[in-house]
């Protein structure tokens, strides 16, 4: 596996942070991870690979093999492990909570299994907040991307509606478009068709599967949904730990 | 920008609940209300007592005590000591006359001093009023009427009749409405006084006046000092007090003190004169303060408890805004801003209930009493006071909610979003 990495980089001389398909967006070096309560467990175990950009990456296994803790790692939100994670050829292991948040918002789309909108604020607001806590646009600027992105997913007609008041799969979709506002670099999800019907499992995979197809958008998705999987780009599976395929 | 967003967050959670809002709002608002009403009813009583008190003691008072002091005898001085033992069974003072020598010199001198106000001298001698069969124990003042009614502001107090009166008519008695009372006697009516050395005189009523303080009012005479001087059978400059008013009375503690020095007699000022009423005075400040600290605290324990509430309702919302790239100090922000939010206008209605309330107890009217002279409750409306009520309110909630929301900002989104 090292050797590969290495093959990788040198396809990967050219310019940083460019166009090319298939430069490395995220790359993870020696993952090691414990739990310490309720006793000492190695829940990762050197865990090493990249994702190349514009792949669909499902990360599949056992309940208890490890890789929602991944991805939670991967997200930037869990700091306690040892090894290097790198987006963008960027080093994020060792930055502080704030520059991690700071990168979060700019870099990393979530989607969650319970889509966990906010459930004060409208649709679109919940789409809005991530782009307005950018402080790159106006908010009336915040306001035409994030109904931009609703539109895309075909939730224009909800925009004004409570997110509370929405059905399991238009939250999951509006959930969607609030994790591209600010158009991330990768977009991660938590089992993100965990908790919907099949009906809504196929809307909110071909949404997925069309974004990293036409979009080059990058997807890390954690799934025990094998059908789900099977049509993904690359299958990472884990077991007790470590990735077996 | 980051800022703003972070308000507007607040500004939905704050609304999206609004009784609960208006709950912890009203918290801040009774305690606030509740303290502006206590500390402008208490702080107007103690004004209204104070004002009473000034205006019927001097500022400064000069008089000769009576010596109680008997360790030491004149004895001692012209035998030798410490070979003589002076024993003297059952001292007794001496028949002195308690009154102030050298008074038109002290006087003169007291009036050319910059910070008097007003100089009156008296002579205060205790009598029997005798009206019919009816004689009462009280004490009578012999004053140059003019002088001591600016020291007193006596004009404000009279019941009936004028001062002036005292001038024109000859043994004119102004008479405290109290004991007029008792004696059932009016302007124009006759009243008979009688000293405990045996002499008497007859006076005409001439007015009655009323302090407001009955160990004042039902006891008290005013009569041209001559008249006394006359009454106790003394020469004209016989005078046992030297009342005096200062143009700053807080300089009468350190000037009664040089007075005191200077001419050799006793000199009281009136915080002396009146400690047990000064006394009361600063207990009940320092119970208003208590109580409306009290309540405030209260009011920022029930913050404490909707925040800490808040937040354990909203642990998912907070997870779900880290992993969207909000940071500790956002959601800090976020939950303070709630808190202040509530704090400022929770004190803003209470400044206006508290004005209410005040205003209304202003209105009542004082239940009819003989002894104060004050028909409605005092109560003053002091900006100082709103201010700090304000303030008050203010960082109370500041504080209340700086812990809960601490805590919010240290939130582990993981463990939250993980289940």
């Amino acid at each position: 596996m090292k050797t590969e990495i290495s093959t990788k980089d040198k396809t990967k001389v050219s310019p940083v942070g460019g166009d090319l398909e298939g430069a490395v967006v995220l790359r993870a070096n020696n993952l090691n991870k414990y739990f310490n309560e309720p006793e000492e467990f190695h829940v990762l175990k050197d865990v090493s690979f990249e994702v190349p950009r514009g792949q669909f990456v499902s990360i599949v296994g056992k309940s208890g093999c490890g890789k929602s803790t991944l991805l939670y790692l991967l997200s930037t939100m869990d700091t306690d492990y040892t090894g290097q994670i790198y987006v963008n050829d960027v080093l994020l292991t060792g930055q502080t909570q704030n520059e991690l948040a700071k990168f979060r918002n700019e870099h990393i789309g979530f989607v969650f299994q319970f889509h966990f909108l906010l459930p004060e604020f409208s649709a679109l607001k919940n789409v809005m907040l991530p782009a307005e806590k950018l402080g790159k646009y106006s908010k009336s600027e915040c306001e035409d991307r994030a109904y931009e992105k609703l539109k895309w997913l075909d939730m224009q007609n909800f925009a004004t509606k409570l997110s509370s008041k929405l059905s399991g799969g238009q939250q999951q979709r509006v959930a969607i478009a609030r994790a591209l506002v600010n158009d991330p670099t990768i977009i991660m999800g938590d089992e993100p068709t965990g908790n919907l019907d099949s009906a809504n499992t196929q809307i909110v995979f071909d949404i997925l599967k069309d974004l990293s197809k036409n979009k080059k958008q990058t997807i890390i998705a954690v799934t025990h949904d094998n059908e789900f999987a099977q049509n993904t780009d690359r299958i990472i599976e884990m077991k007790d730990g470590e990735i077996v395929k | 920008m980051a800022t703003r967003v972070n308000f507007e967050i607040a500004k939905t959670h704050l609304l999206a609940k609004p009784r609960q809002t208006l709950i912890a709002m009203l918290g801040v608002t009774f305690g606030i209300g509740m303290y502006i009403l206590m500390i402008s009813f208490m702080q107007g009583f103690n004004e209204f007592l104070e004002d009473t008190l000034l205006s019927s003691t001097p500022d400064v008072r000069i008089y000769n005590d009576i010596k109680t002091d008997f360790s030491h005898s004149i004895l001692d001085e012209i035998s030798d000591t410490g070979k003589v033992l002076n024993v003297i069974h059952h001292p007794k003072p001496k028949d002195i006359t308690p009154d102030i020598k050298n008074s038109s010199r002290i006087i003169a001198d007291l009036k050319r001093d910059e910070r008097v106000l007003a100089v009156s001298p008296t002579l205060a001698t205790q009598v029997f009023y005798v009206s019919g069969p009816v004689q009462i124990n009280g004490s009578l003042s012999g004053v140059n009427i003019l002088e001591e009614a600016q020291l007193t502001g006596m004009y404000d107090k009279m019941k009936t009749g004028k001062i002036e009166n005292l001038l024109t008519i000859d043994n004119g008695i102004l008479m405290g409405h109290g004991l007029a009372n008792k004696l059932n006697v009016n302007v124009g009516d006759l009243v008979t006084l009688a000293t405990p050395k045996g002499t008497a005189m007859r006076f005409r009523v001439v007015g009655t006046f009323q302090f407001g303080i009955g160990s004042l009012d039902n006891v008290k005479c005013y009569v041209n000092l001559s008249k006394v001087q006359q009454l106790v059978g003394k020469d004209n400059q016989y005078v046992t007090d030297i009342s005096m008013k200062l143009k700053d009375y807080d300089q009468a503690t350190e000037m009664a003190a040089e007075l005191s020095k200077r001419y050799g007699y006793k000199a009281d000022d009136w915080k002396t004169t009146n400690a047990s009423a000064m006394v009361s005075i600063l207990i009940r400040n320092v119970m208003t303060f208590v109580v409306s600290f009290t309540l405030l605290v209260v009011a920022g324990f029930g913050i404490y408890n909707i925040m800490s509430m808040t937040i354990q309702n909203k642990l998912k919302d907070i997870a779900i805004l880290k992993a969207q790239g909000f940071s500790s100090g956002d959601i800090r922000q976020i939950f303070l801003t709630e808190s202040v939010t509530i704090g400022i206008f929770g004190a803003l209605t209470g400044l206006v209930l508290g004005f209410i309330l005040s205003s209304g107890v202003y209105n009542l009217p004082f239940p009819k009493n003989d002894f104060i002279s004050i028909t409605h409750f005092p109560v003053v409306f002091h900006l100082k006071h709103y201010a700090f009520g304000m303030g008050f309110g203010i960082i109370t909630t500041f504080i209340a909610g700086l812990m809960p929301s601490i805590k919010a900002g240290k939130i582990d989104p993981v463990a939250i979003l993980r289940g």
